[in-house]
Protein backbone atom coordinates (compact mmCIF):
# COMPACT_ATOMS: atom_id res chain seq x y z
CA UNK A 1 0.00 0.00 0.00
CA UNK A 2 2.26 2.68 1.42
CA UNK A 3 4.04 4.77 0.93
CA UNK A 4 1.57 6.56 -1.52
CA UNK A 5 3.41 8.47 -4.17
CA UNK A 6 6.00 6.22 -4.99
CA UNK A 7 3.55 3.62 -5.54
CA UNK A 8 1.31 6.01 -7.85
CA UNK A 9 -1.52 5.66 -5.67
CA UNK A 10 -1.48 9.53 -5.38
CA UNK A 11 -0.85 11.99 -8.39
CA UNK A 12 2.26 14.40 -8.64
CA UNK A 13 0.03 17.15 -7.62
CA UNK A 14 -1.79 15.65 -4.54
CA UNK A 15 1.07 14.68 -3.13
CA UNK A 16 2.72 18.60 -3.57
CA UNK A 17 -0.48 19.46 -2.21
CA UNK A 18 -0.01 16.63 0.73
CA UNK A 19 3.24 18.19 1.12
CA UNK A 20 1.64 21.78 1.81
CA UNK A 21 -0.50 19.97 4.36
CA UNK A 22 2.51 17.85 5.99
CA UNK A 23 4.36 21.07 6.27
CA UNK A 24 1.57 23.14 8.49
CA UNK A 25 1.61 20.26 10.73
CA UNK A 26 5.17 20.25 10.84
CA UNK A 27 5.57 24.51 11.34
CA UNK A 28 2.60 24.39 14.00
CA UNK A 29 4.24 21.73 16.11
CA UNK A 30 7.42 23.20 15.95
CA UNK A 31 5.83 26.51 17.03
CA UNK A 32 3.95 25.04 19.38
CA UNK A 33 6.67 23.18 20.86
CA UNK A 34 8.42 26.99 21.31
CA UNK A 35 10.95 26.26 18.50
CA UNK A 36 10.15 29.82 17.25
CA UNK A 37 12.52 31.36 19.90
CA UNK A 38 16.36 30.91 19.39
CA UNK A 39 16.91 31.11 23.26
CA UNK A 40 14.82 28.84 24.35
CA UNK A 41 16.44 26.46 21.30
CA UNK A 42 19.95 27.16 22.29
CA UNK A 43 18.67 26.08 26.26
CA UNK A 44 19.88 22.89 25.44
CA UNK A 45 23.33 23.50 24.89
CA UNK A 46 23.66 24.97 28.39
CA UNK A 47 21.08 22.82 30.62
CA UNK A 48 18.55 25.03 31.52
CA UNK A 49 15.90 24.52 28.24
CA UNK A 50 16.48 20.65 26.70
CA UNK A 51 13.13 21.04 24.91
CA UNK A 52 15.45 20.52 21.70
CA UNK A 53 16.55 17.23 22.96
CA UNK A 54 12.69 15.85 24.01
CA UNK A 55 11.08 17.31 21.09
CA UNK A 56 13.92 15.34 18.49
CA UNK A 57 14.46 12.17 20.08
CA UNK A 58 10.68 11.29 20.59
CA UNK A 59 9.95 12.40 16.91
CA UNK A 60 12.57 10.33 15.59
CA UNK A 61 11.59 7.37 18.23
CA UNK A 62 8.19 8.11 17.64
CA UNK A 63 8.31 7.94 13.67
CA UNK A 64 11.23 4.92 13.33
CA UNK A 65 8.60 2.33 15.18
CA UNK A 66 5.79 3.83 13.19
CA UNK A 67 7.82 2.31 10.04
CA UNK A 68 9.04 -0.89 11.60
CA UNK A 69 5.38 -1.35 12.69
CA UNK A 70 3.77 -0.13 9.19
CA UNK A 71 6.37 -2.42 7.53
CA UNK A 72 5.41 -5.40 9.71
CA UNK A 73 1.74 -4.88 9.46
CA UNK A 74 2.40 -4.86 5.15
CA UNK A 75 0.98 -1.45 5.23
CA UNK A 76 4.57 0.30 3.94
CA UNK A 77 7.28 -1.26 1.54
CA UNK A 78 10.33 0.31 3.28
CA UNK A 79 12.49 -0.27 0.30
CA UNK A 80 10.32 2.55 -1.62
CA UNK A 81 11.16 4.64 1.34
CA UNK A 82 13.85 7.08 0.44
CA UNK A 83 16.82 6.75 2.84
CA UNK A 84 19.98 9.24 3.18
CA UNK A 85 22.86 7.95 1.28
CA UNK A 86 26.30 8.23 3.42
CA UNK A 87 29.18 10.36 2.16
CA UNK A 88 31.36 9.76 5.37
CA UNK A 89 33.53 13.19 5.19
CA UNK A 90 31.15 15.69 4.29
CA UNK A 91 28.42 14.03 6.78
CA UNK A 92 30.60 14.86 9.67
CA UNK A 93 32.38 17.97 8.19
CA UNK A 94 29.01 19.38 6.93
CA UNK A 95 27.66 18.78 10.93
CA UNK A 96 30.66 20.17 12.28
CA UNK A 97 29.93 23.32 10.33
CA UNK A 98 26.28 23.41 11.35
CA UNK A 99 27.10 22.55 14.69
CA UNK A 100 29.20 26.10 14.46
CA UNK A 101 25.91 27.65 12.44
CA UNK A 102 23.53 26.01 15.36
CA UNK A 103 25.38 27.67 18.37
CA UNK A 104 25.98 31.37 16.67
CA UNK A 105 22.79 31.60 15.17
CA UNK A 106 20.80 29.75 16.94
CA UNK A 107 18.24 28.18 14.95
CA UNK A 108 18.61 25.80 12.18
CA UNK A 109 16.83 26.17 9.29
CA UNK A 110 13.29 24.78 9.87
CA UNK A 111 13.46 26.40 13.05
CA UNK A 112 14.56 29.82 11.30
CA UNK A 113 11.11 29.57 8.93
CA UNK A 114 9.22 29.00 11.92
CA UNK A 115 10.41 31.50 14.08
CA UNK A 116 10.20 33.98 10.96
CA UNK A 117 6.50 32.98 10.86
CA UNK A 118 5.48 34.10 14.12
CA UNK A 119 7.84 37.64 13.25
CA UNK A 120 11.46 36.80 15.14
CA UNK A 121 13.82 39.91 12.95
CA UNK A 122 16.62 37.25 14.33
CA UNK A 123 15.21 34.70 12.02
CA UNK A 124 14.40 36.59 8.91
CA UNK A 125 18.27 37.69 9.10
CA UNK A 126 19.15 33.63 9.52
CA UNK A 127 17.38 32.84 6.39
CA UNK A 128 18.98 35.57 4.55
CA UNK A 129 22.52 33.71 6.03
CA UNK A 130 21.21 30.46 4.79
CA UNK A 131 20.85 31.76 1.35
CA UNK A 132 24.24 32.95 1.26
CA UNK A 133 25.82 29.74 3.04
CA UNK A 134 23.95 27.57 -0.13
CA UNK A 135 25.16 30.44 -2.36
CA UNK A 136 28.91 30.07 -1.72
CA UNK A 137 28.50 26.02 -1.57
CA UNK A 138 26.98 26.58 -5.17
CA UNK A 139 29.69 29.43 -6.76
CA UNK A 140 32.78 27.23 -5.26
CA UNK A 141 31.07 23.65 -5.70
CA UNK A 142 34.22 22.86 -8.11
CA UNK A 143 36.22 23.36 -4.61
CA UNK A 144 34.77 21.28 -1.91
CA UNK A 145 33.25 18.91 -4.43
CA UNK A 146 36.01 15.81 -3.74
CA UNK A 147 35.02 16.28 -0.32
CA UNK A 148 31.49 16.37 -0.90
CA UNK A 149 31.79 12.48 -3.19
CA UNK A 150 34.40 11.61 -0.92
CA UNK A 151 33.73 8.07 1.31
CA UNK A 152 30.35 7.31 -0.43
CA UNK A 153 29.49 4.31 1.39
CA UNK A 154 25.50 3.71 -0.15
CA UNK A 155 22.66 3.94 1.75
CA UNK A 156 23.47 1.56 4.75
CA UNK A 157 21.03 1.50 7.68
CA UNK A 158 23.25 1.88 11.38
CA UNK A 159 21.48 -1.41 12.28
CA UNK A 160 23.14 -3.29 9.43
CA UNK A 161 26.41 -1.21 9.90
CA UNK A 162 26.02 -2.53 13.78
CA UNK A 163 25.19 -5.89 13.15
CA UNK A 164 21.73 -5.27 14.78
CA UNK A 165 18.17 -6.18 13.73
CA UNK A 166 16.42 -2.96 12.86
CA UNK A 167 13.80 -3.95 16.30
CA UNK A 168 16.92 -4.31 18.37
CA UNK A 169 18.53 -1.17 17.63
CA UNK A 170 15.54 0.94 17.93
CA UNK A 171 14.89 -0.48 21.52
CA UNK A 172 18.56 0.57 22.71
CA UNK A 173 17.93 3.76 20.59
CA UNK A 174 14.85 4.28 23.02
CA UNK A 175 16.77 3.28 26.27
CA UNK A 176 19.56 5.56 25.41
CA UNK A 177 16.96 8.04 24.85
CA UNK A 178 15.33 7.64 28.04
CA UNK A 179 18.89 7.73 29.75
CA UNK A 180 18.91 11.49 28.20
CA UNK A 181 15.82 12.61 28.93
CA UNK A 182 16.43 11.77 32.51
CA UNK A 183 19.65 13.13 32.54
CA UNK A 184 17.71 16.64 30.55
CA UNK A 185 15.11 16.49 33.95
CA UNK A 186 18.08 16.95 35.49
CA UNK A 187 19.86 19.71 34.16
CA UNK A 188 16.64 21.58 33.72
CA UNK A 189 16.38 21.73 38.03
CA UNK A 190 20.10 22.20 38.61
CA UNK A 191 20.30 25.34 35.83
CA UNK A 192 17.15 26.79 35.97
CA UNK A 193 16.13 30.10 34.38
CA UNK A 194 12.79 31.74 33.01
CA UNK A 195 10.92 30.66 29.82
CA UNK A 196 11.71 32.42 26.35
CA UNK B 1 3.17 32.23 46.29
CA UNK B 2 1.06 29.33 45.06
CA UNK B 3 0.42 31.53 41.92
CA UNK B 4 4.26 31.62 41.12
CA UNK B 5 4.67 28.43 41.40
CA UNK B 6 1.71 28.03 38.80
CA UNK B 7 3.72 30.63 36.33
CA UNK B 8 7.34 28.44 36.58
CA UNK B 9 5.17 24.68 36.15
CA UNK B 10 2.57 26.27 33.55
CA UNK B 11 4.84 26.66 30.07
CA UNK B 12 3.27 28.44 27.80
CA UNK B 13 4.27 26.05 24.96
CA UNK B 14 3.47 22.10 24.70
CA UNK B 15 4.66 19.78 26.74
CA UNK B 16 8.02 18.33 24.58
CA UNK B 17 7.17 14.46 24.89
CA UNK B 18 3.33 15.49 23.41
CA UNK B 19 5.50 17.78 20.71
CA UNK B 20 7.90 15.17 20.09
CA UNK B 21 5.21 12.31 19.25
CA UNK B 22 2.86 14.96 17.01
CA UNK B 23 6.15 15.75 14.89
CA UNK B 24 6.79 11.60 14.60
CA UNK B 25 3.54 11.31 13.89
CA UNK B 26 3.65 14.29 10.49
CA UNK B 27 7.02 12.53 9.96
CA UNK B 28 5.58 9.68 9.50
CA UNK B 29 2.71 10.87 7.89
CA UNK B 30 5.37 11.92 5.49
CA UNK B 31 7.10 8.85 4.45
CA UNK B 32 3.68 6.71 4.55
CA UNK B 33 2.62 9.63 2.07
CA UNK B 34 5.31 10.75 -0.09
CA UNK B 35 8.05 7.89 0.91
CA UNK B 36 10.43 10.78 1.94
CA UNK B 37 11.23 12.50 5.20
CA UNK B 38 10.60 16.04 5.95
CA UNK B 39 13.02 18.92 5.48
CA UNK B 40 14.15 22.59 5.24
CA UNK B 41 17.51 23.61 3.03
CA UNK B 42 16.54 21.79 -0.15
CA UNK B 43 13.84 24.45 -0.31
CA UNK B 44 16.02 27.25 0.15
CA UNK B 45 18.56 25.30 -2.65
CA UNK B 46 15.80 25.00 -5.09
CA UNK B 47 14.84 28.48 -4.80
CA UNK B 48 18.33 29.65 -5.86
CA UNK B 49 18.84 27.05 -8.51
CA UNK B 50 15.06 28.37 -9.98
CA UNK B 51 16.76 32.16 -9.14
CA UNK B 52 19.81 31.02 -11.37
CA UNK B 53 18.40 29.15 -14.22
CA UNK B 54 16.03 32.21 -14.94
CA UNK B 55 18.13 35.00 -14.01
CA UNK B 56 21.78 33.00 -16.60
CA UNK B 57 20.41 30.26 -17.65
CA UNK B 58 23.71 29.29 -19.44
CA UNK B 59 26.19 30.86 -17.03
CA UNK B 60 24.25 28.14 -14.51
CA UNK B 61 23.80 25.31 -16.82
CA UNK B 62 27.61 25.26 -17.15
CA UNK B 63 28.13 25.34 -13.41
CA UNK B 64 28.46 22.23 -11.83
CA UNK B 65 26.36 22.58 -8.73
CA UNK B 66 23.93 23.09 -10.86
CA UNK B 67 24.59 19.63 -13.59
CA UNK B 68 24.57 18.11 -9.90
CA UNK B 69 20.88 19.65 -9.09
CA UNK B 70 19.41 19.08 -12.27
CA UNK B 71 20.55 15.73 -12.57
CA UNK B 72 19.24 14.79 -9.27
CA UNK B 73 15.63 16.45 -10.19
CA UNK B 74 13.41 16.61 -12.95
CA UNK B 75 11.03 19.73 -13.81
CA UNK B 76 10.90 23.11 -12.70
CA UNK B 77 12.64 23.69 -9.48
CA UNK B 78 10.06 25.48 -7.87
CA UNK B 79 7.71 22.16 -8.46
CA UNK B 80 9.65 20.60 -5.34
CA UNK B 81 8.39 18.77 -2.31
CA UNK B 82 10.38 20.13 0.03
CA UNK B 83 9.45 23.43 -1.67
CA UNK B 84 5.30 23.53 -0.68
CA UNK B 85 6.45 21.75 2.22
CA UNK B 86 8.68 24.90 3.72
CA UNK B 87 5.36 27.03 2.49
CA UNK B 88 3.26 24.75 4.58
CA UNK B 89 6.03 25.49 7.60
CA UNK B 90 5.41 29.41 7.62
CA UNK B 91 1.39 29.01 7.46
CA UNK B 92 1.48 26.15 10.27
CA UNK B 93 4.10 28.10 12.33
CA UNK B 94 1.73 31.37 11.87
CA UNK B 95 -1.10 29.60 12.75
CA UNK B 96 0.03 28.07 16.03
CA UNK B 97 1.77 31.84 16.87
CA UNK B 98 -1.49 33.60 16.12
CA UNK B 99 -3.46 30.67 18.60
CA UNK B 100 -1.01 31.52 21.24
CA UNK B 101 -0.45 35.44 21.02
CA UNK B 102 3.05 35.04 20.09
CA UNK B 103 2.64 37.32 16.79
CA UNK B 104 5.16 39.95 17.07
CA UNK B 105 8.33 41.65 15.33
CA UNK B 106 10.74 41.44 17.02
CA UNK B 107 15.01 41.04 17.74
CA UNK B 108 15.31 37.96 20.33
CA UNK B 109 18.58 37.78 22.39
CA UNK B 110 20.22 38.02 25.49
CA UNK B 111 20.17 41.19 27.59
CA UNK B 112 24.18 40.77 27.81
CA UNK B 113 24.31 41.68 23.75
CA UNK B 114 22.73 44.36 21.50
CA UNK B 115 20.13 43.67 18.59
CA UNK B 116 22.98 44.47 16.32
CA UNK B 117 24.91 42.15 17.35
CA UNK B 118 22.38 39.17 17.54
CA UNK B 119 21.35 40.28 14.01
CA UNK B 120 25.67 40.03 12.54
CA UNK B 121 25.44 36.50 14.45
CA UNK B 122 22.62 35.46 13.14
CA UNK B 123 23.29 35.87 9.87
CA UNK B 124 27.33 34.60 10.28
CA UNK B 125 25.44 31.65 11.69
CA UNK B 126 23.00 31.34 8.78
CA UNK B 127 25.77 30.99 6.23
CA UNK B 128 27.15 28.65 8.24
CA UNK B 129 24.32 26.41 8.20
CA UNK B 130 23.23 27.01 4.64
CA UNK B 131 26.26 26.03 3.65
CA UNK B 132 26.98 22.94 6.09
CA UNK B 133 23.68 21.98 5.19
CA UNK B 134 24.70 21.56 1.14
CA UNK B 135 28.15 19.57 2.22
CA UNK B 136 26.42 17.42 5.20
CA UNK B 137 23.25 16.71 2.17
CA UNK B 138 20.77 18.10 4.65
CA UNK B 139 20.03 19.97 7.68
CA UNK B 140 18.97 19.10 11.21
CA UNK B 141 15.32 18.26 9.79
CA UNK B 142 16.44 16.46 6.52
CA UNK B 143 19.57 14.92 7.50
CA UNK B 144 19.67 14.32 10.94
CA UNK B 145 16.05 14.03 11.97
CA UNK B 146 14.33 12.18 8.87
CA UNK B 147 17.80 10.12 8.37
CA UNK B 148 17.21 8.76 11.71
CA UNK B 149 13.51 7.61 11.58
CA UNK B 150 14.66 5.37 8.28
CA UNK B 151 17.90 4.66 10.96
CA UNK B 152 20.37 5.64 8.01
CA UNK B 153 24.05 6.06 9.10
CA UNK B 154 24.61 9.03 7.57
CA UNK B 155 22.03 10.62 9.55
CA UNK B 156 22.97 9.25 12.98
CA UNK B 157 26.30 11.03 12.39
CA UNK B 158 25.44 14.30 11.10
CA UNK B 159 23.24 14.18 14.02
CA UNK B 160 26.14 13.92 16.29
CA UNK B 161 28.70 15.79 14.61
CA UNK B 162 25.72 18.61 14.69
CA UNK B 163 24.57 18.51 18.06
CA UNK B 164 28.42 17.58 19.37
CA UNK B 165 30.03 20.52 17.97
CA UNK B 166 27.62 23.04 19.28
CA UNK B 167 27.79 21.48 22.65
CA UNK B 168 32.02 21.98 22.42
CA UNK B 169 31.27 25.07 21.27
CA UNK B 170 28.89 26.56 23.44
CA UNK B 171 31.11 27.54 26.23
CA UNK B 172 32.58 30.12 23.92
CA UNK B 173 29.40 31.73 22.84
CA UNK B 174 27.47 31.55 26.25
CA UNK B 175 27.25 35.54 26.60
CA UNK B 176 25.05 35.28 23.50
CA UNK B 177 22.28 33.42 25.47
CA UNK B 178 22.70 33.08 28.70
Amino acid sequence: MGPLAPNELISENTNLFLAFIIGIGFGFVLEQSGFSSSRKLAGVFYGYDTVVLKVFFTAAITAMLGLLFFSLFGWVDLNLIYVNPTYLYSAIVGGIIMGAGFIIGGYCPGTSFCGASIGKLDAFVFIGGLFIGVMIFGAGFSIWDDLYLAKFLGSPKISESLGLSDGLFGLLLILAALAMFWVAEWAEKKFPREEY
Amino acid sequence: MSESITTIKKSKYLNPYIGGVLLGLVLLAANFISGRGLGASGAIKSCIVSASTTIAPTASANLAFMKEYTSAHSGSPMKNWLVFEMLGVLVGGFLSGAIAGRLKFKVEHSPKITSKKRLILALAGGILFGYGSQLGRGCTSGSALSGMAVLSLGGFITMMAIFGTAFALAYFFRKNWI
